[in-house]
């Protein structure tokens, strides 16, 4: 026990000393002048250093983003903070694993009059697996995961369960997007040779651990996308032999899998954020997604050293406008029937964040407790201000000793919602179940900006695709794709995979087509219920979008005038993913009743055609000579013994 | 004659034409009777559109055609229709020349009845191409540019080539045809039979002239199968075609539905026979050969028409177009039509099928108001009847080679009429 609180004190030794350092360096290299009593930040932040490193274009921009909140309100809280860290006894710094733990949330009250909560848990792991050594002590890292990952040599893992489809023309962007049914992706190190074993061990472990069926997780469901799904943490391995990307549209999503995930937390549900994970209120929602991504990330600003990241977020949308009897009000109470009482006290840092942007004035809707924190940054191209709640500052709890926020609505009607710039849709036109036709439309709403979007679409074999049927329209005329790469599938053992880069013109709808033949499978190859339709997982839109905020000429709103005039590289574009509709896709089916019926009425036909050939080959045609009756034949019988002439 | 054949080809071109403007050309690509996953037009355009993207045609489980034919079409592909009709006409070369092979066929016996005038021989190869360019089935089959099509030409050609002697040209054709689908080696044991008829090389062990012939027709035929394979090979630097293409046929993976037996019965069979049923029904087309060329040793053409109506009634992808194949043999056997003793019920019964198999189609996948075994059971009636026909035919030939024999009119011992009975 003294042990581990010591470690707590060292942790938050080390997580002052941290903090410190992150400010200086951004004093050192922001040149913006900072006003010391104000609060609310509004300078855009420069481009977190850990992001600049990383080279690539595809890079997820919103964990850029993430990070740049997080620096600012490390800011914010430095200023509160810097006693304590003058007043923290003296423990000797001698903690080799500098393993860390935050944690977040985030509210966003939706233009549709949902709630959207994004639970963000990050834990830092500094080990290093790779050169053989045996990890073989764990502090805030998951064992459980932590071995399994040392074992098969993963690079990187990305892991999503999610019930219901993202409203993207309703609810916005989300912060981590995931498709429908269970999504795994996995980069390999590339010392493992035997990729596709490690890969299949992998989903049979990972299905033990998280509870779900990726253990139906095979060769004819796998693909390895050559441009979709590029690394995002640091490295630049980009041999596609080393990635493999599944989806289980099927797949449902319930406490089952909530419970071991919660377990990879430090403090599971005991304390902090966790604690308001409560499955009956989480899945009584109108979207639920769980997700775990592990990275190798920079440890620090100059990139020496890595040190392995694992985020676990967890997405919920609460339709609590029409079970609150239309009333526009929601509390951390009513959606989680819990409150927060304390931060997980293994965490460096914990926060709720409550988007404002809309009510800059109080206008709106009313948030209580107020909080005197405000924290900008942009997220998804779109500059968002948030309320930020400090959990680790017991200030923050008040006399009552938990903290239950309250937003209550003043206006009916909410202003209007700025309309995702990158949008797609996916249907199947056609009928009968001979053949069909995927629709995939993909919108661009910016209104002059032509964008290229990068789409995956994975179709499982017995959909046979028709590759030379495909065509890419925009605006009623041809749009040749400038990159296509598609590999078809092998019947029982792979699915199609096509790839395209497309360019999208400003403001157009862009329509993919591509025709299809449904096959008859074997009787014992269809799922149980097969007439309910076999799952097409979501096709895959990845685009760097033109950022609303460069978008934004709109010289109204109140900014210095230093940071306006051009809009900065960083904010230009940012990364994107969509995910469309899974499809049910009917298939015909035989008779399930009738496997022997079939075999002896075919056999029998064969038989027919046998025998009478056989008839015909073996037997030769000869005279019929009446042959004598019975009585006859009866009288010559005894005839012969008596050895009379015979009749 | 050729004031005939000519309107013949005119009318059969004209039809063709129509058909490829109409709105029906369409819909008959689409129709499971007419193509099968191994010879689809769709699946050999996708095959040259993989091969214009830089993929294998034979990486995917689309494409399922040779080589040669795939690389044979990219240089013909704004032609299609006219190389399908042009196939459709070499067919009908094919039996001009074929009443030679008849006027053999006379026997120095009694039974003038039986013996057809040379005036009846003299119509037998408009009315086989008749039969040929005018069959509805064909007529299908071209219009959906089912590559079906060239393979009848092959093994007319091949059938040509025979019937003129030149052993050389003969086996080339044969082993293109064998290239295309394997079954057509079946076809080897006839060919051979009516070369060595034509040489008058009996068939005897012991003589060294039916060995050194037999040896070098095997020789010819197998070198053009081996040029052809390697150059397939050459072409695509893989051997990849070989399972995509001779795997596919004999391991029947595909179960779309067809007029054939094999797809409902290996979707509905049991996991662990079905490597034994496969077997089963490939050696099923394969293992009359022998009997067959035993039994007709005398009468090679027979033994061909037999063996291709056997391909086209057990392979495990057949269309309309093999069917349409066989059947134009039919008017070439006019003098066993007194024989034959169920056509009117096998006709009937084809005719009444072909009627039915759009129809339960239609209410199995579109209506929903059927399901597969209704497909299924008119498949299965079809075939008994296609079967009833060949065995009629085959009994009707038994038959008049009996009485060519015997006479026509046998008498018993007591000097009463004899019935005929096999025994």
């Amino acid at each position: 026990m003294a042990a581990h609180r010591c470690n707590i004190f060292m942790l938050v030794f080390v997580l002052c000393g941290l903090t410190y350092v992150f400010v200086r360096a951004d004093i050192e290299d922001t040149n913006h002048v900072k006003d010391a009593e104000s609060v609310a930040v509004d300078i855009a932040p420069k481009a977190n250093i850990g992001a600049s490193l990383r080279s690539t274009k595809t890079e997820d921009q919103t964990q850029a983003a993430e990070e740049e909140r997080q620096w600012e309100a490390t800011e914010v809280k430095e200023a509160d903070r810097v006693p304590d860290t003058m007043q923290t006894p003296d423990v000797p710094p001698l903690t080799p694993a500098k393993d860390q733990f935050q944690e977040e949330l985030v509210i966003r009250p939706l233009h549709s009059g949902d709630i959207y909560a994004s639970f963000q848990f990050r834990t830092m792991w500094d080990t290093d697996f790779l050169r053989g050594s045996k990890v073989s002590h764990y502090r805030l890292f998951p064992k459980s995961l932590g071995q399994v990952i040392s074992k098969f040599s993963v690079r990187e893992l990305h892991i999503s369960f999610t019930q219901g489809y993202w409203r993207t023309m309703q609810w916005g962007q989300p912060f981590l997007p995931s498709p429908p049914g269970a999504e795994l992706w996995v980069w390999f190190q590339d010392t493992v040779t035997d990729v596709d074993g490690a890969w299949k061990e992998l989903t049979n472990v990972l299905s033990g651990i998280f509870c779900a069926s990726l253990n139906f997780i095979d060769s004819t469901n796998t693909v390895q996308p050559s441009a979709s799904f590029k690394p995002l943490g640091l490295g630049n391995v980009t041999d596609q032999r080393f990635l493999r990307y599944a989806v289980l549209p099927r797949e449902i999503v319930c406490t089952e899998n909530l419970t071991p995930w919660k377990k990879l937390l430090p403090c599971g549900s005991k304390a902090g954020l966790a604690v308001l994970m409560k499955s009956e209120k989480l899945f009584h929602s109108s979207f639920h997604s769980q997700a775990l991504h592990f990275r190798p990330v920079c440890q620090d600003w100059k990139c020496k050293s890595t040190v392995w990241e694992l985020r676990q977020t967890l997405n919920v949308v609460f339709d609590l406008h029409t079970s609150g009897q239309g009333k526009r009000e929601w509390s951390l109470f009513k959606m989680f029937s819990r409150t927060v009482t304390e931060a997980c006290p293994l965490a460096s840092s914990s926060k709720v964040y409550v988007d404002v942007t809309d009510n800059p004035q109080g206008e709106l809707f009313e948030l209580s407790p107020t909080t005197p924190l405000l924290s900008q940054a942009v997220v998804l191209g779109d500059r968002r201000t948030y309320s930020v709640y400090d959990l680790t500052n017991q200030a923050t709890f008040g006399q009552t000793r938990s903290l239950n926020m309250l937003l209550r609505w003043r206006a009916a009607e909410s202003g209007d919602m700025l309309r995702p710039l990158l949008h797609g849709e996916r249907y199947v036109a056609g009928y009968g179940l001979q053949t069909g036709e995927i629709h995939t439309l993909m919108y661009n709403n910016h209104p002059y900006r032509a964008f290229p979007v990068l789409l995956l679409d994975t179709v499982p074999w017995y959909l046979r695709l028709y590759i030379h049927t495909l065509t890419v329209t925009s605006k009623g005329r041809d749009n040749k794709p400038s990159y296509i790469h598609y590999q078809p599938s092998k019947d029982r053992l792979r699915p199609h995979l096509l790839e395209m880069l497309v360019q999208l013109p400003p403001n157009s709808v862009t329509e993919v087509t591509m025709q299809f033949e449904r096959a008859l499978l074997k009787w014992t190859e269809y799922t149980p219920d097969p007439n309910h339709g076999f799952y097409v997982g979501s096709s895959v839109i990845s685009a760097l979008v033109p950022s609303v905020v460069a978008m934004d000429t709109n010289s109204t709103r109140e900014c210095p005038l230093f940071s306006s005039f051009f809009p900065c590289k960083e904010e230009s574009s940012y990364f994107m993913r969509v995910y469309t509709e899974p499809l049910l896709v009917n298939l015909p089916t035989p008779d399930f009743s009738m496997p022997y019926n079939v075999i002896c009425l075919t056999c029998t036909v064969v038989a027919v055609g046998y025998g009478s050939l056989y008839n015909l080959l073996t037997r030769t045609f000869q005279v019929e000579e009446p042959s004598p009756g019975l009585a006859k034949r009866l009288a010559n019988i005894i005839r012969r013994l008596r050895g009379v002439p015979l009749l | 004659m050729a004031a005939p054949l000519t309107l013949l080809l005119i009318v059969a071109v004209t039809i063709r034409a129509v058909l490829f403007r109409s709105s029906l050309a369409e819909l008959i690509p689409e129709r499971v009777e007419v193509v099968s996953p191994l010879n689809a037009w769709k699946r050999v355009v996708e095959g040259l559109a993989l091969l214009d993207l830089g993929v294998s045609p034979y990486a995917g489980d689309v494409f399922h055609e040779t080589p040669l034919i795939i690389y044979f079409f990219h240089f013909v592909i704004d032609y299609a229709e006219i190389v399908f009709m042009v196939m459709g006409c070499v067919f009908l070369l094919q039996f001009r020349k074929q009443k030679y092979a008849l006027e053999a066929e006379r026997y120095p016996l009694d039974c003038l009845e039986l013996i057809r005038t040379p005036k009846e021989m003299y119509y037998i190869p408009l009315k086989v191409a008749m039969f040929y360019l005018l069959n509805p089935f064909t007529i299908l089959s071209c219009v959906a540019k089912s590559t079906c099509g060239l393979n009848n030409a092959v093994i007319a050609l091949f059938i040509l080539c025979t019937v003129k002697g030149s052993s050389l040209m003969s086996a080339i054709f044969l082993a293109l045809a064998t290239y295309q689908s394997i079954y057509p080696l079946t076809l080897f044991a006839p060919a051979l039979l009516y070369l060595l008829q034509r040489l008058y090389i009996p068939v005897n062990w012991q003589r060294s002239s039916f060995w050194l012939f037999t040896t070098q027709y095997t020789f010819m035929y197998l070198g053009s199968l081996c040029v052809m394979v390697c150059l397939s090979f050459f072409l695509l630097s893989s051997w990849d075609f070989l399972s995509s293409v001779y795997g596919f046929i004999l391991s029947v993976p595909d179960l779309t539905p067809n007029i054939g037996l094999f797809w409902y019965f290996f979707a509905e069979m049991f996991e662990h026979f079905r490597l034994f049923f496969i077997c089963v029904f490939q050696i099923n087309v394969f293992f009359y050969t022998i009997p067959l060329s035993i039994k007709l040793k005398e009468h090679p053409i027979f033994l061909i028409f037999m063996q291709i109506a056997i391909i086209s009634i057990f392979k495990s992808y057949p269309t309309v177009g093999d069917i349409a194949l066989y059947m134009a043999f039919l008017p070439a056997w006019n003098h066993l039509y007194r024989f034959l003793r169920n056509i009117f019920l096998v006709s009937v019964v084809l005719l009444a099928c072909s009627a039915l198999f759009p129809v339960l189609w239609h209410l199995w996948i579109y209506a929903g108001s059927a399901n597969s075994n209704f497909y299924y059971a008119i498949t299965l009636l079809f075939n008994v009847a296609q079967i009833l026909l060949v065995s009629d035919y085959f009994y009707a030939y038994l038959r008049r080679e009996h009485h060519l024999t015997h006479g026509l009119y046998l008498k018993r011992k007591d000097g009463s009429e004899a019935t005929l009975v096999l025994k």
